[in-house]
């Protein structure tokens, strides 16, 4: 399958609020390619809350929701329980949030959810911080980034979200990266077909919160998965399953590019280069990513 | 018609039923407990035919009421105390986006320290969130008012979501008999919900996105005139269950012997019940004393309070405290008869933290009155001070 074999179903109409290079923007509208117009939506606070424009207009071509922060998940048990009980069952469920909303604040709800074993699709576009309230960390934000509340750079590193997903026992869960549209829409196409909870991760380089130039949303996705930052997989059965670039550096049939190829571009890390290069963190960076690498040889090989 | 000889809580799991909402999502807190166990009992039966969502918390629970009513569906909860709390955000978000959810309250301390008796301090916390608040007397009360509530809720002049507090344990785990109508009644009661508006894949709109002030602010008026339209409404719909069933609670206020009394005794929830016993008891011996039973807090009586203020002094019994100010029911109170009455008004704080308020404590705080030992607003029984 290549980008031209895409559907030509276009659900996100112009009129859209977003940023130029959005990356969220991008996602979604691969994603409701997938998905088709048998579709609703559940939007926590979000940049897509903005992105899809102001009242009485809106730029998305299927029926929305908006709720508050923490509550998509469950929301969205609320819809597909109702459509369920109108003979609607065939209606795809979309519960579409952000890092924040998943991560931190949603996390709870949408632990439920899965739980319960709600048939719909929550997806995450994760671009590591809260960037609807401008760029503040998030349990998705790796060590050492900048945001206005780490402004030395992040202390920590992010949390694991895919495997406090794969301890629920899901059907289906997947990782993917706005840079392979083609790898998204499988995916997605794949969650619509299979009932119960399905979680997809999207990877949403975010132009102005990591600080980069709005042409270059494709191309900080390609290398976050080149080197290693980020992971394309499949999770089903209680298997997962490497695929793309990720499948060959967890085979070692390619080497991981190294991270400071990805973060040197991103302004965000700009203090670990300027004025002097920060060795020793990006060394811990390097370092914590082949530990994570070692993980999942151990774990998926 | 039968007889159901029941506590609160099952008379309101029954009355929920009876109303046929599509979905219940719930999740459990003490003494709301037996509630839910209710309508899961119910789901056993087969007595229950919608979806019975038993989420990780309330704030799941009123979001997901949020979701399937706005995809089109009647939607039934019920919460109490921190339940009712953590709900906070989401009360707001319903009533905003005019969603006619209805929801059991019963009414319970909050704490620290932990305390599971009654006090209305939970639900009056939550004035402002632009549901309609109704606090019944009895389990007859709380099986009409929810039926009732959906009627009212989901009328296109209304569309706002419905609270109906009833007190811990007084009500929601004591038993009483309540006439329970034929389901086929309750039908022709209460039809098929029809949203105005829903989620819906053939016309696709989007709810809740961002709004400029000047169409916000209609938003908010329109509950306000909403809210004024349920006013309307309540009697209407309390006309029409006494004409079918012989059952009335009042409208808006519940007025017991008020005829010719220089006193108005003005009470919510329980204590309306109670205060009934001392009413006849102070008519007995010479009193004349009235009562009103506050019904709905919100929308509150203003018109109602001020034709008493007009007749009689007032005497409010407030199991609530807005702290830094004083007793709910009695600053509204103040607030309708502000330039328009002359009458007196007393205010009691009483049962605070579950306390027990019996007919002769209410006999004894209208004694104290009439008797001009009364000071504006006092806390009733307070030990040790």
């Amino acid at each position: 399958m290549a980008i031209k074999d895409l559907p030509e179903l276009e659900c996100i109409i112009p009129g859209s609020a977003a940023c130029p290079g959005c990356p969220a923007t991008l996602g979604l509208r691969i994603t409701l390619k997938a998905l088709g117009k048998n579709t609703i939506m559940v939007v926590p606070a979000c940049c897509t809350s903005v992105i899809e424009s102001l009242y009485p207009h809106t730029s998305f071509d299927v029926p929305v929701m908006n709720i508050a922060f923490e509550a998509a998940a469950a929301g969205a048990s609320g819809v597909e329980a109702a459509l369920r009980k109108q003979g609607k069952g065939d209606t795809t469920v979309l519960a579409w949030a952000g890092d924040g909303g998943t991560y931190d604040i949603g996390i709870q709800a949408l632990s439920g959810a899965l739980e319960r074993q709600t048939n719909f699709i929550y997806i995450c576009y994760n671009n590591q911080i809260y960037s609807n309230t401008g760029i503040q960390r998030s349990g998705a934000t790796p060590y050492a980034a900048w945001t206005t509340t780490t402004v030395g750079g992040k202390t920590e590193f992010r949390k694991e979200m895919g495997e406090i997903i794969q301890a629920h026992h899901i059907p289906y869960a997947a990782q993917a990266c706005v840079a392979y549209p083609e790898d998204l829409y499988k995916k997605v196409k794949k969650a619509k077909s299979i009932k119960g909870p399905k979680y997809i991760e999207i990877m949403a380089p975010c132009p102005p919160g990591w600080r980069f130039g709005m042409e270059k949303t494709v191309e900080m996705g390609t290398m976050a998965v080149e080197t290693g930052a980020w992971t394309l997989y499949e999770y089903e059965n209680d298997e997962v399953t490497f695929n793309g670039k990720s499948k060959l550096i967890l085979e070692k049939k390619i080497e991981r590019k190294p991270i400071e190829d990805w973060i040197k571009y991103q302004g965000r890390f700009s203090h670990l280069f300027k004025p002097k290069k920060d060795v020793k963190r990006i060394k811990e960076i390097e370092k914590h990513t082949d530990q994570i690498w070692e993980r999942y040889r151990k774990c998926y090989l | 018609m039968t007889i159901m000889i029941d506590t609160g809580n099952y008379i309101a799991a029954k009355a929920a039923v009876m109303a046929k909402p599509d979905v219940v999502a719930a999740y459990p807190i003490t003494p709301q407990t037996t509630l839910v166990e209710g309508i899961a009992n119910y789901v056993k039966s087969g007595e229950f035919k919608g979806e019975y969502i038993c989420v990780e918390s309330e704030h799941s629970a009123m979001s997901a009421c949020i979701g399937a009513s706005a995809a089109g569906v009647r939607t039934f909860t019920g919460t109490s105390s921190h339940g009712l709390l953590l709900m906070h955000e989401m009360l707001h978000w319903a009533a905003l986006a005019r969603l006619p959810i209805v929801m059991c309250n019963i009414n319970r301390v909050i704490g620290p320290g932990w305390n599971i008796w009654t006090d209305e301090n939970d639900s009056i916390s939550q004035r402002d969130t632009g549901w309609i608040q109704f606090y019944c007397s009895s389990n007859q009360e709380i099986f009409d008012t929810v039926i009732q509530s959906f009627r009212l809720a989901e009328n296109e002049k209304v569309l706002l979501p419905v609270m109906i507090n009833y007190n811990a344990f007084i009500l929601s785990h004591t038993s009483m008999p309540a006439e329970i109508p034929e389901q086929k009644e309750i039908d022709g009661f209460l039809q098929k919900y029809k949203p105005k508006w829903k989620l819906d894949v053939k016309n696709p709109i989007t709810f809740g996105n961002i709004i400029l002030p000047a169409d916000y602010e209609k938003i908010r008026k329109d509950m306000q005139n909403s809210s004024e339209n349920a006013k309307k409404l309540i009697p209407e719909i309390a006309k029409e269950w006494k004409k079918k069933f012989g059952r009335y609670h009042g409208d808006l206020i519940e007025k017991y012997k008020c005829e010719n009394a220089d006193y108005i005794l003005l009470a919510m929830g329980a204590i309306g019940a109670e205060s009934k016993v001392a009413i006849d008891n102070l008519q007995k011996n010479g009193f004349k004393i009235g009562l009103a039973r506050v019904r709905t807090f919100r929308p509150f009586p203003r018109e109602e309070i001020l034709k008493l203020g007009k007749q009689a002094d007032l005497i409010v019994i407030d199991r609530n405290i807005s702290v830094g100010l004083g007793g709910a029911l009695f600053s509204e109170v103040k607030a309708s008869l502000y330039g328009k009455s002359d009458a007196k008004v007393y205010d009691f704080i009483a049962g605070i933290g579950g306390k027990d308020v019996t007919y002769n404590d209410v006999e004894t705080m209208c004694k104290k009155v009439v008797e001009g030992k009364a000071k504006d607003c006092e806390w009733y029984g307070l030990e040790g001070v």
